[in-house]
């Protein structure tokens, strides 16, 4: 019996190494086909000229200007909406938990919402308001975090959600509250620092998603990363690759620093103490 | 230990209504404590005793009604500006501070010092004897140290009045009877008017200066704990604090014929007719007799003390409170007789709806 079961766990590793092995393959295959045409020089021989110009970032502005400025534009961009979607959703879902539960569905529909939403009927439904953007606030790229504010609820909902799901809210906030604290301190002294990992990832997933977002930029003519990215394959397609695989490193990075963030608790311990739930334990 | 001695306030909850759609969670909750009083509110659940509480905290609106501490009208004061420290029945300590952080949060709200902040924390964590606790996290704490920082932090700020929102519920019993003590001990101690809610009788009876019991949001008896269990008012009294024989009998002259005896009757029993006695089981003396009225069905040890369940012809069962090492003298299947010792007991008509009930004790 345990010969047998000592081979069925041994089928089943090598099983999972394979799977594990073809799914590397199957991501690895196409960013190592990029490394590749970015490392091509003259007259098939190897040449790191494209990543040396793409990290020297004075030679990038003066040589592609498009791409420094839809560079900056993508990070300003990031910052922005990871500012506004923090300043909207926190509050929100802290007061709807507190005070009002019966909506939550609703404003949980809401946020998910975006996600049956294709961003061509998105930009449809924006053009409008956006011209009112425009007329009122000036042209500016920066004004896109409004729709990806849009964008990014479903994700930053489900990581806030989970955050706000972890600790008794309520409790805490009576507990601060009668203590004497205001809204204000409750929010940025109680509720704020339990939910750190939760605005960490939701922050961290929305920068990911900003920083890949195309459609609804070139809908709106408008210059992020990709778009310049974009424009600047058809003239120069090494540099562009090479931004693009940057850009996909970068977005894995960030994903994976985020895996450590909402990981398990040994490392989530260093950022937060976190409690371990009611139990019933001896003084 | 704390140098505080503070005198505690007067609080009232005058006819306070909240209701919750068609529930009437308070209804005409009225509520007088003196100073450096601690009352307890019992109730089953539902009977609006958390809800009293919290609308003293502020953290519930009463639908009408007026809320008095120290004679200033506070029922639109919001929460924060109550001055009052809460422990809650859910463990409540911020998660992200150490048990001398959560002690200083209050403090430090109201703008002290960091040495004053320091001094006054150690001297609360001093009193509810967690000193060497100070550092650790809420994670990093048992369910009654954690009870205990809460109850610091809420003396810290030192309160108008202490409110206790079952604050042992999620104890086991040894360490909700420890705990207990030193609640009533540290609320002697300080002198700070306190409301303490909680659903188990013991508690109340062990650490309350008066129980107010609560049926459906309203009081149906604030007395001191020996008065409410030996005088009960009403029935419901009666039922739910400690344990009551049901015994049918008639009244006559003040004093009603149960098993053969007779009780002297408290004020408000019912005065003629056939009747229900509520007779307590320390109430009644059980002897081995065959030609007794009633049969032993089992006993039970208890510690310091022992029942015994017997049954009477009609199927009527009678539980008799007896000393631990009696409890082996009568095995089941042994004939008793069942005598009341007089102790004075409430009769209620014996058309109530609970008397249909054919089990004559009630817990």
């Amino acid at each position: 019996m345990s010969g047998n079961r000592a081979a069925a766990r041994r089928k089943q590793a090598v099983f999972r190494w394979v799977t594990i092995g073809l799914c590397l393959v199957f991501f690895a295959l196409p960013l190592f086909g990029m490394l590749e045409f970015t490392t091509r020089g003259p007259g098939g021989t190897r040449s790191a000229q494209t990543w040396a110009t793409l990290v020297d970032f004075g030679q990038v502005s003066a040589e592609y200007p498009a791409l420094r400025e839809g560079f900056l534009a993508s990070i300003g961009l990031a910052v922005l909406t990871v500012a506004i979607m923090l300043a909207l959703l926190v509050p929100t879902m802290t007061w709807v938990r507190l005070r009002l539960p019966g909506l939550s569905r609703t404003v949980e529909f809401i946020c998910l919402l975006p996600l049956t939403v294709p961003a061509i009927v998105l930009v449809v439904g924006l053009t409008p308001v956006y011209a009112w953007v425009t007329y009122l606030l000036g042209e500016s790229t920066l004004w896109l975090a409004l729709a990806y504010v849009i964008l990014v609820l479903p994700y930053a909902y489900r990581s806030l959600d989970a955050g706000l799901r972890s600790i008794d809210v309520k409790t805490l906030a009576e507990a601060s509250r009668s203590l004497g604290a205001g809204w204000g301190t409750v929010m940025v002294r109680i509720v704020l620092p339990n939910l750190r990992t939760a605005v960490l990832s939701a922050s961290f997933l929305s920068v990911a998603l900003v920083l890949g977002e195309f459609t609804i930029a070139n809908l709106f003519s408008r210059k992020n990363l990709q778009v310049a990215m974009y424009e600047l394959g058809k003239s120069d397609a090494q540099i562009s690759i090479a931004v693009g695989l940057a850009a996909l490193v970068f977005g894995f990075l960030v994903l994976f620093a985020m895996s450590f963030v909402g990981g398990p608790r040994g490392t989530t311990s260093a950022l937060v103490p976190r409690p371990r739930g009611r139990r019933k334990v001896s003084a | 230990m704390t140098s505080q001695t503070r005198q505690g306030v007067t609080v009232e909850l005058i006819d306070l209504r909240r209701t919750y759609g068609s529930l009437n969670a308070l209804d005409g909750f009225t509520l007088h404590i003196s100073p450096g009083e601690l009352v307890a509110l019992l109730g089953p659940s539902g009977c609006g005793k958390t809800t009293a509480l919290r609308c003293l905290a502020g953290l519930e609106d009463p639908d009408s009604g007026r809320i008095e501490v120290a004679g200033r009208d506070i029922t639109s004061t919001p929460t924060n500006r109550r001055d009052m420290g809460m422990v809650f029945q859910a463990y409540s300590l911020f998660p992200h501070m150490t048990a001398r952080q959560n002690v200083e949060f209050g403090l430090q709200l109201r703008k002290r010092g960091s040495q004053e902040r320091r001094a006054r924390a150690a001297d609360m964590l001093d009193l509810v004897g967690l000193s060497d606790q100070a550092d650790k996290y809420a994670h990093q704490m048992s369910g009654g140290q954690q009870q205990r920082v809460a109850l610091a932090r809420a003396l810290a700020i030192e309160p108008q009045v202490l409110l206790l929102d079952e604050p042992l519920s999620a104890l086991d019993a040894k360490v909700r009877a420890q705990l207990r003590d030193e609640i009533r001990r540290i609320q002697l101690t300080v002198g700070t008017t306190t409301l303490f809610v909680t659903h188990d009788q013991e508690e109340a009876l062990a650490v309350a200066d008066r129980v107010g019991v609560m049926r459906a949001g309203h009081l149906e008896q604030l007395a001191a704990p020996e008065v409410l269990y030996a005088h009960p008012t009403t029935e419901f009294v009666a039922d739910f604090v400690g344990l009551t024989n049901r015994l049918p009998g008639a009244v006559a002259a003040g004093h009603a014929e149960v098993l053969g005896g007779r009780v002297p009757l408290l004020q408000g029993s019912a005065t003629s007719g056939t009747v229900v006695v509520l007779v307590r089981p320390e109430g009644i003396d059980i002897a081995a007799d065959p030609a007794g009225q009633a049969t032993v069905v089992s006993g039970s040890f208890l510690g310091a003390h022992g029942r015994v369940t017997t049954a009477l012809a009609d199927g009527r069962h009678v539980v008799v409170q007896v000393p631990s090492s009696t409890v082996a003298h009568y095995p089941p299947g042994t004939v008793v007789r069942l005598t009341p010792r007089g102790d004075a007991a409430l009769a209620v008509a014996a058309a109530s709806p609970s008397l249909s009930d054919t089990a004559g004790a009630r817990t």
